[in-house]
Order: C-alpha cells, then sequence, then structure tokens
C-alpha cells in the first residue's frame, strides 16, 4: 500500500441490466495525475462503468474506494444498495462529473451553477466561492457569460461551464462521461482545450470518449473495453498504436 | 350606492372568513399534494398503494357528502378517541370539530388529492439530467430536492396549482352548509330577510370575482418567476 492513498480504486465491478450483464469484472486504478482514457464501441459498458464510479447506477458487485475509504455496501429487497448515503454524498462531493450533456442546472445562472455545490454541500461562503467561481469561469473563457442561463449559452460554452462547476469542487478525480458528443463539431475543440489543460496541470481524470487524438496525446492510461470487459490497456502509444486484438484494429480503423 | 340594509359589516366578515377558509385549505392542501405525489412515486409497494386509494376515493366521492362525513362523522370519531383517552388514562381533553375546523379539513382533503396529481406530473415532468447532476455534486436527497427538483417542478406545476385554486376558492361556498358564516351564507340570509337576493348575490359573485382576479395576477407573477432560464413562460 501507498504511502498517500489512491485518489479512486475501483475492483471487480458487475452490473446487470435484468439479465443483461453489462460490466463482467471491471477494475481500475487512478493515481495522482493519471488521465485515464475509456474507450469503446457503444453498448461496450464504459459509460455505464464510470456512472459506477460515483454511484449513479448502483454496482451489483466489486469494490470502490475513494481515496482509500472504501464504500459499504448491503443487500436490499432492490438489490445491493450502499449501507450509509451519508458516506456516498462525501465521496461523490470528491469526484466531480461532466456530463455529455452539460446537465447545467437550467434555473440557475452559470455563476449560480458553479457555486451551488460548494456552497450548499461543501459548505463555503458565498463571498468565497463566488470568488473562485469567477476565478475558473475566466479560465474556461466564460468570464463575459456568468450570468447567461444555460439555455442562453452554446454547446460549447455549457460544456465549459459544465467544467467550471466541476472544478468549482476542488476533486480528487473527475469523470467526463463522453463530454464533447453532443457537440457540433466545430465546438469540440474549445473543450477539448481546457480539458488538455487540465491534464497538464497534473489533475486526475477519467475520461469516456471518442475523440482518439484526445486519448492518444494526454493519457497516461488507456481502457479498450468490449461487451463489458476490459479488452486491452496500458499506456496509449501501445494500445493505439500497435494494438494486439483484431476488434482493436478494426475500431480503430479510420471509418469511411 | 347599494342598501346592504345593514349586512356590510357581516358580510365583509363572511368575506374573510372565506378567506381565511380558502387559504388555510390551500396550504394543507399543497401538502398534502406533495406527501401524496411522494408516495405515488415511492417505490414502496405500501406507499404507492396508499396514495392511489387516497385519490381514488377522494375524487370519486362529491365535495358536499365529503363534508357532512367529515362534520358529523369526524365529531363522533374524535369523541370515541377521548372517551377512550379519559377512561383508560384519565386523560380529559376536548376537542371540538367545528364549523371552521370541519370546512378546512375537508377542503384541503379534497383538493389534497387533486394537487397530488398535478405535482406528481410536474416532477415527473423535470429533465432527469438536472437531477443526476445534483446527485453527482454531493446534495442527499433534501438538498435535491429544494435546491433542483421543486424549483424545477414548480414551473409545471404552476397552472394546474392556480387552476386548482380556482376552484378550490368557489368550493369554500359549501362550508355554508355546515353552518359555517362565510359571506355565502350570510349573503343568503340577506337575501331571504330583504327579500334582495340579486342584490346580496351580485356582491358575492363580485367579491369571488376579485378575489379570483388578483389570484390570476398573482400566480402570473409565480410562474415568471419560476421560468426564469427557460425563455418565454409557456
Amino acid at each position: 500500500m501507498a504511502a498517500t492513498p489512491l485518489p479512486l480504486e475501483v475492483r471487480n465491478i458487475t452490473k446487470r441490466f435484468g439479465e443483461t450483464e453489462v460490466l463482467k469484472g471491471l477494475s481500475l486504478q487512478a493515481h495522482k495525475g493519471d488521465v485515464i482514457t475509456l474507450i469503446g464501441a457503444s453498448g461496450s459498458g464504459k459509460s455505464t462503468f464510470l456512472r459506477c464510479m460515483n454511484l449513479l447506477e448502483q454496482p451489483n458487485e466489486g469494490e470502490l474506494l475513494v481515496h482509500g475509504e472504501e464504500i459499504q455496501f448491503k443487500q436490499t429487497r432492490h438489490g445491493r444498495e450502499p449501507a450509509d448515503w451519508n458516506q456516498v454524498v462525501r465521496m461523490r462531493a470528491k469526484l466531480s462529473m461532466v456530463f455529455q450533456s452539460f446537465n447545467l442546472w437550467a434555473h440557475m445562472t452559470l455563476l449560480e451553477n458553479v457555486i451551488e455545490a460548494p456552497v450548499h454541500v461543501l459548505g463555503k461562503s458565498k463571498k468565497e466561492a463566488i470568488e473562485h467561481a469567477r476565478a475558473l469561469l475566466e479560465r474556461v473563457g466564460l468570464a463575459d457569460r456568468a450570468d447567461y442561463y444555460p439555455a442562453q449559452m452554446s454547446g460549447g460554452q455549457q460544456q465549459r461551464g459544465a467544467i467550471a462547476r466541476a472544478l468549482a469542487m476542488d476533486p480528487e478525480v473527475m469523470l467526463f462521461d463522453e463530454p464533447t458528443s453532443a457537440l457540433d463539431p466545430e465546438l469540440v475543440g474549445d473543450v477539448l482545450k481546457v480539458m488538455r489543460d487540465l491534464a497538464d496541470e497534473g489533475r486526475t481524470m477519467i475520461v469516456v470518449t471518442h475523440e482518439m487524438a484526445f486519448a492518444r496525446d494526454v493519457s497516461t492510461q488507456v481502457l479498450y473495453l468490449h461487451q463489458g470487459i476490459v479488452e486491452e490497456a496500458g499506456p496509449p502509444a501501445e494500445v493505439l498504436d500497435t494494438p494486439r486484438s483484431e476488434r482493436l484494429k478494426q475500431f480503430l480503423a479510420p471509418k469511411h | 350606492m347599494i342598501d346592504l340594509h345593514g349586512y356590510g359589516p357581516r358580510l365583509a366578515e363572511g368575506a374573510l372568513v372565506t378567506v381565511e377558509v380558502a387559504v388555510l385549505s390551500l396550504v394543507l392542501s399543497v401538502i398534502l399534494g406533495l406527501l401524496t405525489a411522494s408516495a405515488k412515486m415511492s417505490r414502496s409497494w405500501f406507499l404507492h398503494r396508499l396514495g392511489t386509494l387516497y385519490t381514488t376515493v377522494i375524487r370519486g366521492i362529491p365535495d358536499l357528502v365529503l363534508m357532512l362525513l367529515l362534520f358529523f362523522g369526524g365529531q363522533m370519531g374524535v369523541n370515541v378517541i377521548t372517551d377512550w383517552l379519559y377512561y383508560q388514562f384519565d386523560i380529559d381533553i376536548f376537542i371540538n370539530i367545528n364549523e371552521f375546523v370541519a370546512g378546512v379539513l375537508t377542503i384541503g382533503l379534497i383538493f389534497g388529492a387533486y394537487m397530488g396529481e398535478t405535482f406528481r406530473g410536474a416532477f415527473l415532468a423535470v429533465e432527469y439530467g438536472q437531477i443526476e447532476a445534483a446527485r453527482a455534486y454531493g446534495m442527499n436527497h433534501w438538498l435535491v430536492f429544494k435546491r433542483v427538483r421543486f424549483p424545477q417542478m414548480m414551473r409545471h406545476a404552476l397552472p394546474g396549482l392556480s387552476n386548482n385554486w380556482m376552484v378550490l376558492l368557489k368550493t369554500t361556498a359549501l362550508v355554508s352548509v355546515i353552518g359555517l358564516s362565510d359571506m355565502v351564507r350570510i349573503a343568503s340570509e340577506a337575501s331571504k330577510s330583504t327579500r334582495e337576493p340579486f342584490t346580496f348575490m351580485l356582491l358575492v359573485g363580485a367579491v369571488y370575482l376579485a378575489i379570483a382576479s388578483v389570484s390570476e395576477w398573482g400566480f402570473a407573477r409565480l410562474q415568471k418567476r419560476y421560468s426564469v432560464g427557460f425563455g418565454e413562460a409557456d
């Protein structure tokens, strides 16, 4: 065991939807500063895997440790559930998620979105949270959009706003669930640029993505998922440039 | 100037009673409605059934029948309980289900069922991703409700809520049947003794209309407030 606990560790996660087993024993270790990208065809389970990490989906089996603290589960009539929701709430506050469809709270301005969880979950003072939020909005290039509502912004702006909201939590790990998939092609670049900056400053990130260039340039580790198992894993140069399995070769081949 | 034959002050008192009954019933029905909506959306089989039973029974029985049942039956029920407390534990309390209490309870109970349906639909209309984001950022159930679900639900609930309120307001006229001196009962007395029914009934109608108009204005403002961020109010 390392001296400092891992920001996030997942062991042997399985997940079933009814009869269908979508995750068949997945594990992952995120060290500080790691950027782990999860790639795979749709239906490979990569988003479900990510959503199990902050318990938006309840894994049927497996262990989850956030900063060394193991999440406790219990069996109920509805299946396995966290034993202590307070623990879940605490662990979620350390992992911020960026969603495919942004999910900024529509009834709040951008600034209100960014200070919401720091004030109401972390108990920061409003003044301090606003100062921090303004700096973060500046950083993602949205200083002039602080008082806009999500509906008044483009998808790319909303997603950068959502990243600012995630950063405002000072998270241990940032989880990205296909952050550019819902964006118009010309807006993808700005979002990826922000994410590259975050990787460069040593943020621990787990990213589900279809952006292979991003995966190649930024990640420390790539996991290729197929039908709920990790088929190949390793540094991007290995996985993306010299794939072993036929399936991954096909997946990476340019589409016509 | 209309001659009210000295009934003016009593009518004003009656109007106040009407407003009091309406507002208290509204508060009760909103609380019951939120509870019913939660029960019906709960994954507990028992709560779900309980909520369904409540809305089915209440919405299937005429308002007047319910009011008479609660007024006469309610006092009998309370007496049974207080008698039992007295004989068993020597606790002597007296609870009087008077016309006012019975009226508010009945109307609140009736409209709680309608509000329940309004709120349930409105909660289901909130985009799931908004709730999921709130959970993902470490909000507990109560915070998710207070900060995201409730404010977003209100936008969808307000049109139905305002509609329910208008019907509720007019339903308060029923309390005159169980003897509460609301505006309608006093106007009715006045009509009989002065033989000028038109004067008094028109006046009563105008007062209801005035209250309804003011509320409509208030609801429009609320709608605007809860539509912030969603473009034009729909």
